[in-house]
């Protein structure tokens, strides 16, 4: 409780700038799905053969996962991409449905006699609608908006993996920190949001069902009010980003510190302003974001670029793989500048006690006791070229049964709790340390080279001469021993991964 | 009716069907004076409701045609008509959203009169009916009672002075103690305000109460229509059984 105060405390310009993105958020794409959904419904309403399959569509798009669709939209032009507003398309597609649904429901619910009443005092459809219809569906219509806004706050914490900002930003980074403290410095405003807004549009529709307009116009008011203050708020703590320069980075302690290297380094060395759009879901995501121009710089690591974005053959030499790398990303406009000079392979780690105890030393030291262990991966690792299936086939390594799929972080913890028996980790992991687990030699070389590198698109540095110089100094800045204190700091002593940068860099 | 004058109302050989092809009237002749308050009197389902739905042009003659003011309701435009004809209906169909003074005022702001007439003409109705204004105008339906409830109802279809009122059993869900006491006011509005009104009701006692000429449907044909007193003498044992339904209270 203690360490959640400090850290709110220590955070809380960033905190409350988070707080206003998520409202802003919520805001917009419930507004916007309330002005396509009420007229959906109205049309929904006057047409029953046509409401169920409406009805029914909303039903669909609700059932995806969000981070599914999040993925569905990467690709598509306009409203995809990443960013806010990529979000908030998402957002209004999750509200739509509760709001036609009870905007049908208020509609149909209307005692047919009012409605003949109106239509025999001479009311033309529109006064009809707009007099008698939607004053009494609009307690039914609220109810929905109240379930669109609760479904908007949770669904926007999602909205920080495309890098939407928000309060998912600390649940994210709590994630990939295994940090519960930052986990609830997001989770807790989220839910706390949460409840206001659900108790106050609860609030709205008691008092509209109870047909005191003036009462409905108060509502209306405070709640204008209370917006155009948040969103005042977190513009002015947002700072003015338009024509800066945006760092990306992916969902992993590394990359956060990464990105906020490469941010630091440019704000240090240039006078460009800055965007950091850390904490992107992945490494296609942060790709397309490059391609799209969402992101400007990020850093990859040679031997992923090679394998899962360009899905080329692994290669075993780091220089061939640069140069190829360097080649396939210049072809799609997009420079890869010097390596920062650490190789952040996959590391195949054991505990300390069975690595000790069982003398394992290497890959083939473990394909012996292997048959009886429980193995743990990351989705990542189960999926790529260069993961699981090469190496058991390089290895000829088996498990009792297949491995268990989990988050990347956490399966340090687990192979620590002894529920996983062998995982695959980064080599800079600060864990490793921290959890004194034990990295088995890749004797084989089946790992290709995963040398770090920022990306850049090549526009952007045209453009910057400044910014090229600026990233080009950080070549070989960054050993291993650097690389793995860093990620210690972070993950093990929770510390400030803007303070851990800031200290590596005026070293 | 005297000659040369045209009828408010008049039906010419209407026909109508419901939609599943049911036969609710059959070559239909009606004619209502200016002036005049009309009874139509008929068991449920004779096709009461369906005859006031013609005037006012919620519903279309499958046949024949149906004319108000000398004027075919297929060629008045919907919303000119039904401001024309005030209209009562049977579970009075207040709007629950706005208040009393919001009910009446409906139809004058449709027609875009400035807020201080409209607030003139609310007052002046509510005397009309005879409620309090101070008191009602800015309550909610639902804190009325069934008979304010149905003044309020009258008062909104009287708003824009309308020279036809069509009233679908007005006073059906009353006790009778109100009914008795609004059948009285209805006159005293009735003889200041000399509109063309046509009532609907499956009660001749109230028939007699309140009209100066009643009309009674069987079967979708007209079988009579004439002053009270004449009704009350028909020979015809289809008007008889309707007669005889109305309780006479023995005396001592």
């Amino acid at each position: 409780m203690t360490a959640l105060l400090a850290f709110w405390s220590a955070h809380r310009t960033e905190l409350a700038a988070l707080f206003g993105q998520h409202v802003l958020l919520v805001a917009i794409s419930t507004t916007s799905a309330v002005a396509i959904g009420v007229p959906l419904g109205i049309f929904a309403s006057r047409r029953p053969r046509l409401s169920a399959p409406i009805v029914g569509i909303a039903n669909i798009v609700q059932t995806i996962p969000s981070l599914a669709m999040f993925g569905f939209l990467l690709p598509v032009p306009l409203i995809g991409g990443v960013g806010a507003r990529a979000a908030v398309v998402v957002l209004i597609l999750y509200g739509l449905l509760p709001i036609v649904r009870t905007t049908i429901a208020g509609l149909t619910g209307i005692d047919p006699s009012i409605r003949e009443a109106g239509v025999a005092m001479g009311m033309t459809p529109g006064e009809l609608l707009r007099q008698v219809e939607l004053p009494l569906a609009l307690p039914s219509i609220v109810a929905g908006v109240r379930v669109a806004a609760v479904v908007g706050v949770g669904a926007a914490t999602i909205a920080a993996a495309i890098g939407a900002g928000g309060l998912g930003e600390y649940i994210y980074r709590g994630l990939s920190m295994v940090d519960t403290t930052v986990i609830l410095a997001g989770a807790i405003p989220a839910a706390l949001l949460a409840l206001a807004v659900d108790g106050f549009l609860l609030v709205a529709e008691r008092q509209l069902s109870a047909r005191r307009r003036r009462g409905a116009r108060r509502i209306l008011a405070i709640a204008a009010v209370l917006l155009l203050a948040v969103m005042g708020a977190s513009r002015l703590m947002a700072r003015a980003s338009h024509g800066a320069i945006v760092v990306g980075s992916k969902n992993f302690t590394e990359q956060l510190i990464l990105g906020e290297l490469v941010a630091q380094t440019i704000e240090r060395h240039t006078d460009l302003p800055v965007e950091r759009r850390l904490n992107l879901g992945g490494t296609l995501i942060c790709d397309r974001a490059e391609l799209t121009g969402d992101v400007d710089v990020y850093v990859e690591y040679t031997g992923t670029a090679l394998t899962a974005i360009f899905r080329q053959p692994v290669a075993a030499d780091a220089g061939t793989v640069y140069a190829a790398v360097r080649g396939l990303y210049a072809r799609s406009g997009r420079t890869l500048l010097p390596p920062l000079g650490f190789n952040n392979t996959f590391a195949i780690l054991v505990r300390g006690d069975d690595a000790r105890a069982l003398g394992l030393k290497t890959i083939d030291d473990a394909v012996r006791v292997a048959p009886t262990w429980r193995a743990g991966f990351g989705y990542e690792f189960l999926e790529r070229p260069d993961g699981f299936r090469g190496l058991s086939q390089a290895y000829g390594l088996h498990f009792t049964a297949p491995p268990r799929v989990m988050d990347l972080t956490l399966t340090y913890r687990a192979l620590a709790a002894k529920q996983v028996d062998l995982i695959a980790g980064d080599a800079t992991a600060g864990l490793i340390k921290g959890l004194d687990l034990v990295q088995l030699e890749d004797n084989r070389h089946y790992f290709p080279p995963y040398d770090a590198a920022p990306v850049a698109r090549s526009e952007t540095l045209l453009r910057h001469p400044q910014l090229r110089a600026a990233l080009e100094q950080l070549g070989g800045r960054v050993s291993a021993a650097d690389m793995r204190a860093m990620n210690y700091a972070a993950d093990v002593e929770h510390r400030d991964i803007t303070e851990i940068v800031r200290d590596f860099l005026s070293r | 009716m005297p000659i040369g004058e045209a009828a408010a109302i008049e039906f010419a050989d209407v026909s109508f069907r419901r939609p599943g092809g049911l036969r609710v009237l059959e070559h239909f002749n009606l004619s209502v004076a200016a002036g005049d308050v009309l009874a139509l009197v008929g068991r449920s389902g004779a096709g009461k409701s369906t005859l006031l739905k013609l005037v006012n042009r919620l519903l279309l003659p499958d046949d024949g045609a149906v004319r108000v003011e000398g004027r075919d309701t297929r060629e008045w435009p919907p919303v000119r008509l039904r401001r024309r004809v005030g209209y009562v209906l049977q579970d009075v169909g207040l709007f629950p959203h706005m208040t009393v003074s919001g009910n009446i005022g409906v139809v004058p702001r449709l027609e875009g009169w400035p807020p201080d007439r409209i607030a003139n003409r609310i007052h002046e109705l509510l005397g009309l009916i005879g409620l309090d204004a101070a008191g009602v105008a800015d309550r909610w339906p639902d804190e009325l009672s069934g008979g304010q409830r149905q003044r309020v109802g009258v008062a909104r279809a009287l708003a824009v002075d309308p020279p036809v009122l069509l009233m679908d059993e007005p006073f059906g869900a009353l006790d009778p103690l109100t009914r008795a006491e609004l059948h009285v006011e209805f006159h005293r509005i009735q003889d200041r305000l000399r509109k063309t009104v046509i009532i609907v009701t499956h009660d001749m006692g109230e028939a007699f109460a309140l009209a100066n000429r009643i009309g009674v449907l069987d079967d979708g044909q007209l079988i009579a229509c004439d002053r009270p007193e004449a009704i009350a003498a028909s020979p015809d044992p289809r008007v008889r059984r309707l007669l005889d339904a109305v309780p006479s209270i023995p005396r001592p």
